[in-house]
């Protein structure tokens, strides 16, 4: 049996030392070990991009990493998304374009289209097309996902 | 005044929760349980000789290895086929657990139980399984040749048969008309598999006190898992509950129940009495739910100058996989739906449901209808070529008119009920679908080529589904309904049409769908049904319970009912808005209570209030409390439309192929929500060009599904989608009170068919086979 | 699908990645980007004994552009190279490297390490004359780190495999600096956007003073054990890119391919893109080489 690791990662803010065997996924570590369950897991081998999130600020897939490999990192999931006045402009976007149905792929878009918007505020309709492409969804095909990141951009310059 | 909600494209009222990470899916509850996974057939087809799991023992962290020898009796039956048919005259479903022979590869032969999924797989991977390869037989053609069988009791591995005729108006059949018509074509097309593939697998947690079993479930339906998980463990109904939580998409695949692990691991929770929890991964989900689409078919079509079908015969092999635990559902939609918004002269179609060594094969968003369609509308694209006419003019030629419903198609639909359209008009769709994709105006050029596809869908199939509305003394309506959510909204839509019949504002209105211990009586979210099953149940219930609010606030108004309205959870008399008592009071003094426990209680209690000493304080029939139940049981299935357009552009040199416009018109009756109806039509057609053009389930001739990953079945990501342009006709139902119909499966039914007839014009090369790749547009240019 | 168990290590320095490969031998596995790597340790595909984490070695992070060429550490994520846009074949390649998402982890010296026959940089690489360093630990009891320089026709020896020898560490990549009025371009296709190629090609172009072809050369993706690099620059025969006999280069290219069928597309269709693109992509190089 492989060794437990003593790591720290600061996610939504907040610090957390937590003990994983070397092979544990991140995404299940941010989900079973400290319960923050809205990043999602559906496929485990990268492509459908449920599970990104953002390490220092940067989307990646928590499926594709090792929580030992992001000890000391900062961490930012769904959960963190919002501000201290409510949902965040990309959330509030998705709620106003009718961008998620059942929802399960929708924390990985939230983290993708934030970081997105935080590197290009005023994407191109080629720009977001190409943002949004490593993430699958079941359910609406997209074209309300794509209203919701022009959407987004809107509001975040409005209140900016 | 009251606020209309129904018909407004109101916020969804899900999204605040699942757009925070609070949304509760399967693998996010129990996070104390045990976890299942499971050894399965790395073999096709094969005689399981011996399992040796000495290896395992050792593995840290080990609960419990169960095989099919450890399963009591009723455990280890088979699973219940759910539907049967006489035509299925040799129906055969899985055991939970391989018995002697596994038939395809991943059907589960081994539960391992440990304390973490980790530890589970790494017990999976040293349990040593001895198989004696059996041949395999893969592909129906092979199949039905009957070499070598699935199943050793099923000759020529034909599981159902079913010609179904419908002769002319003059009594002559369509082997006969297609003789002597004065025009005939016959062809082959081929459909190959596919399968829904939500983002979120399937799921199962169960919880037993002792007494008790409590099953959460990543299904389409909890009442149905409910009855057969009670019926498989011997346990009383009462004492099991079964919930689904939210579901990350199901698309039909969830619909199938029991689903081997849905008995299993609630079995297992009891024996072990600790919470278990199996959370399917993507490979599982490629190789151990279900498939769909596989169909090859035969069509014979004699038709006149005009185009007008005389006579149609298709003859389908239906690819049903291992089993058939969800019965011929699906070539039986093919075979019906086929008809489309076309009267045809005579028509007969015969199908055999064909065992494979593959995954079993159940209904996927359309259930059926994108086969179907795909033949009636290459079929009428046939007969434009052969004719040389515009292709919509051949079809305009067959349509149903708009004064011909209710019209009789003289068949028997999948719900055993008479296929009878209750209404539409398609030569207006027809015309408005033109219009928004310029068909009149199309230039043709080389490589850029523009087609149609059209398609009537049964939806609403009953039996029923029931509803049930409670107003509490805080004035808040809190509805129930048996059925399931998978992203419909139904905690929307149901509460826009409590909010509309009761005049409440929607935030007072909470809704609570797929859990038994709300509402025990339910069929399941399938078949484009819920919002006119349960929708209507809902409004059905409503009305009870309005009417009793205003019986109740007519006695303490003084007033007459019939003078009464409700605004704004209000009741009032009309015109005079200070003769009022709001829901919360009415609510109130519907329930004489013994005890006083809060103000609004003290109210209501038996010694206050105005109730006369002669009567019981509950009137004989009445109950206490402003709550009502209702049901929704249509006689039959009401029948949505649709029509799709599409602009396609093929590379000349690569033979990419690129969808650069797609239209669709549709009719699903009065809208509940506009925007969630676009959605669902957006998503349907996303997965429609997913179908066309990017998805597939490849077996190779030893039964190997090659492409089990989201590296190579190809699901398609934005980049892939064209924006789609809609339009609504809105033909109301004369069968339901709300006049709706249903539009989960719309989107997806007539893609394959729009995409083949646009890649056939801009190719001139004829379209018979769907999906098609680039490499596939390469071989056929020769 | 979660990964086998294993021993995992973080080393804080190159020493001491390379004293735990010493020690690991075959059971020992790099992890950099992990987007190639932690897909197959899920599926269990991939079951070392030991996994390095290199992901602490800072040192191995750089992106060094000279005039004779970039050095890549085996640290620098697709992303960053992008964006550091040193060399400007890497850029156009990186574009078709998978999706941002997993360009903001994966590793370009990973990526060639992983060797796959439809990825972009291996191709890339091969088409430059680049070279990959390997380092491992001396042997003997010093400290000492040897380094050896595989060239890229040697590097890639096979489907998913390289020269990389256990105890290796592939520390950085060289990418050859382009010569004067050269130009380049990448032309691909894939079933989806973001996926591996069906069939791809990167092509290098170089001008003479007449703007002429003097040399032309294209590395080829998806239609072979191994990147192919054809040299069609006698095919070209000097002359400018509008008069060249675009079919006898394709030709010459397809000569060289040596395509599969799979489950996405034909061994002949393969075969007829790698030519089709081929000569898309070097008419685009002597565009952007004309400037």
């Amino acid at each position: 049996m492989s060794r437990e690791h003593e790591i720290t990662l600061t996610v939504n803010g907040a610090a957390h030392r937590v003990r994983v065997p070397g092979r544990r996924l991140l995404s299940d570590c941010l989900r079973h070990d400290l319960g923050l369950t809205g990043t999602h897991v559906g496929c485990e081998h990268g492509v459908c991009g449920c599970c990104t999130v953002l390490l220092d600020g940067r989307p990646v897939r928590s499926c594709l990493m090792l929580a030992a490999t992001a000890d000391g990192h900062e961490i930012t999931t769904v959960e963190g998304l919002a501000g201290p006045d409510g949902m965040s402009p990309v959330q509030r976007a998705f709620a106003d374009c009718h961008a998620l149905q059942c929802g399960f792929c929708t924390p990985g878009f939230l983290c993708t289209v934030t970081a997105l918007l935080e590197e290009n505020p005023e994407p191109t309709d080629e720009e977001v097309l190409e943002g949004i492409s490593g993430n699958l969804c079941r359910c609406t095909g997209y074209q309300n996902i794509v209203k919701a990141v022009r959407r987004a951009a809107e509001l975040k310059a409005e209140e900016s | 005044m009251t606020t209309r909600l129904f018909g407004e494209p109101v916020r969804r009222r899900e999204d605040p929760r699942l757009l925070t990470g609070q949304g509760r899916y399967l693998d996010d509850l129990g996070s104390g349980a045990a976890a299942a996974a499971f050894v399965r057939s790395p073999h096709a087809h094969a005689r399981v000789r011996d399992i040796d799991v000495t290896a395992a023992l050792d593995v840290d962290g080990l609960i419990a290895i169960y095989t099919w020898e450890d399963l009591p009796e009723r455990v280890g039956r088979p699973l219940p086929l759910l539907i049967p048919h006489p035509a299925l005259t040799h129906g055969r479903t899985a055991h939970p657990l391989a018995k002697e022979v596994v038939r395809h590869v991943g059907e589960p032969v081994v539960m391992v139980v440990a304390a973490d999924r980790y530890l589970a797989e790494d017990a999976c991977a040293l349990i040593e399984v001895d198989y004696e390869p059996l041949k395999p037989v893969v592909g129906v053609e092979d199949a039905v040749q009957g070499g070598h069988l699935v199943h050793e009791d099923v000759p020529g591995n034909i599981g159902a048969r079913l010609v179904q005729e419908v002769p002319s108006a003059a009594g002559l059949g369509a082997e006969e008309l297609i003789d002597s018509a004065p025009h005939t074509l016959s062809f082959r097309l081929d459909i190959e598999r596919s399968a829904a593939t939500p983002l979120e697998g399937r799921g199962v947690y169960a919880r037993w006190d002792g007494s008790d079993l409590r099953v959460y479930s990543s299904t389409q339906t909890s009442t149905s898992v409910r009855m057969a998980v009670a019926a498989a463990l011997g346990l009383p109904l009462t004492n099991v509950e079964v919930i689904a939580p939210d579901v990350g998409g199901g698309f039909g695949v969830k619909i199938v129940h029991p689903w081997p692990e849905e008995i299993l691991v609630p079995w297992a929770a009891m024996l072990l009495g600790r919470e278990i929890k199996w959370t399917e991964d993507r490979r599982e989900h490629f190789v151990s739910s279900a498939h769909e689409r596989g169909q090859v078919q035969h069509v014979r079509v004699g038709f006149d100058d005009e185009g007008r079908v005389l006579g149609l015969d298709v003859r389908i092999l239906h690819d049903h996989g291992a089993y058939t635990p969800y019965g011929i559902i699906v070539p039986i939609v093919t075979s019906t739906q086929l008809l489309g918004p076309y009267k045809l002269g005579a028509y007969r179609v015969e199908f055999s449901s064909v065992y494979t060594n593959t995954v079993q094969v159940t209904p996927y968003r359309g259930a059926g209808r994108p086969q179907g369609v795909f033949c009636m509308e290459r079929t009428m694209d046939k007969i434009a070529r052969y004719l040389g006419k515009d292709r919509t003019d051949v079809r305009a030629a067959n349509f149903i008119q708009p004064d011909e419903f209710p019209y009789d198609q003289r068949m028997t639909f999948q719900d055993g009920r008479p296929l009878i359209y209750d209404s539409g008009n398609y030569p207006e769709m027809l015309r408005l679908l033109k219009e928004l994709i310029g068909w009149d105006d199309f230039e043709p050029a080389p490589n850029r080529g523009i087609g149609v596809g059209c398609y009537v869908e049964g939806t609403g199939v009953g039996p029923y589904e029931g509803g049930h509305v409670q107003v509490t003394s805080d004035g808040r309506v809190h509805v129930s309904t048996g059925l399931t959510s998978q992203g419909q909204g139904h905690q929307t839509v149901f509460a826009q049409i409590a909010a509309t019949e009761l005049g409440v504002p929607i935030e007072r209105v909470s809704v609570v769908t797929g859990d038994t211990r709300r509402f025990g009586y339910a069929v399941g979210t399938f078949a484009s049904r819920a919002a006119v099953m349960s929708g209507n149940a809902i409004a059905l219930a409503c009305r009870k319970v309005r009417e009793k609010a205003l019986r109740i606030a007519a006695d303490a108004l003084e007033a007459n009912p019939a003078d009464l309205e409700i605004t704004d959870g209000v009741v009032h008399v009309v015109g005079d808005p200070t003769a009022a008592v709001p829901l919360s009071t009415v609510a109130v003094l519907s329930n004489p209570l013994r005890y006083a426990f809060d103000d609004e209680a003290a109210k209501a209690t038996q010694f206050a209030g105005a109730s006369s000493p002669d009567r019981p304080p509950v009137a004989e029939g009445d109950e206490p409390g402003l709550e009502g139940r209702d049901y929704y049981s249509p006689i039959r299935s009401t029948f949505a439309a649709g029509m799709h357009a599409a602009v396609v552009e093929t590379d000349p040199l690569t033979a990419e192929i690129k969808v650069v416009r797609y239209a669709v018109v549709h009719d699903c009756g009065r809208l509940i929500n506009p925007m969630i109806v676009e959605g669902q039509i957006h998503g349907g057609v996303a997965q429609g060009v997913g179908g066309a053009l990017y998805e597939r389930m490849v077996y190779d001739p030893h039964g190997q599904l090659v492409n089990a990953s989201f590296m190579d079945f190809l699901m398609p990501y934005a980049t892939e989608i064209p924006h789609i342009e809609t339009g609504h006709l809105e033909t109301p139902s004369p069968l339901n009170p709300l006049g709706i119909k249903g539009a989960g499966e719309a989107g997806v039914i007539p893609v394959s068919a729009v995409i083949a007839s646009a890649i056939e014009d801009a190719e001139g090369i004829e379209i018979d086979r769907m999906p098609i790749s680039p490499s596939e547009l390469f071989d056929l240019r020769g | 699908m979660k990964p086998p168990p294993f021993e995992y290590h973080a080393p804080r320095d190159l020493g001491e990645a390379l004293d735990i490969l010493a020690g690991a031998g075959a059971g020992g596995k790099v992890l950099a980007g992990g987007q190639s790597l932690i897909p197959m340790l899920n599926m269990r595909i991939a079951a070392p004994d030991h996994l390095v984490d290199i992901n602490r070695l800072g040192e191995l992070s750089s992106i060094d552009a000279g005039p004779g060429g970039v050095t890549v550490g085996a640290l620098a994520r697709h992303a960053e190279v992008e964006r550091a846009a040193p060399h400007p074949l890497m850029v156009q390649a990186l574009r078709l490297v998978a999706h941002p998402v997993i360009r903001n982890r994966g590793t370009v010296v990973g990526s060639l390490v992983h060797a796959d026959p439809s990825a972009e940089l291996p191709a890339v690489l091969a088409v430059l004359d680049g070279s990959v360093r390997l380092a491992r630990r001396a042997d003997g009891p010093a400290d000492g780190v040897v380094t050896r320089d595989v060239p890229a026709g040697a590097f890639f020896t096979g489907p998913m495999d390289s020269a990389a020898e256990p105890g290796e560490l592939a520390v950085s990549a060289f990418f050859p600096a382009l010569p004067p009025r050269t130009g380049t371009a990448f032309r691909e296709v894939a079933r989806r956007h973001g996926d591996y190629a069906l069939a791809g090609v990167c092509a290098v172009v170089t001008l003479d003073e007449d703007l002429h072809i003097s040399a032309a050369r294209v590395g080829c993706v998806g239609v072979g054990p191994v990147p192919a690099v054809v040299d069609v620059t006698e095919a070209c025969e000097r002359r400018p890119a509008a008069t060249v006999a675009w079919p006898r280069v394709a030709a010459a290219v397809r000569e060289r391919a040596e395509p599969d069928g799979d489950v996405h597309a034909s061994a002949a269709y393969r075969l007829h893109l790698v030519g089709v693109l081929a000569e898309q992509a070097l008419k685009d190089a002597a565009r952007e080489a004309a400037g």
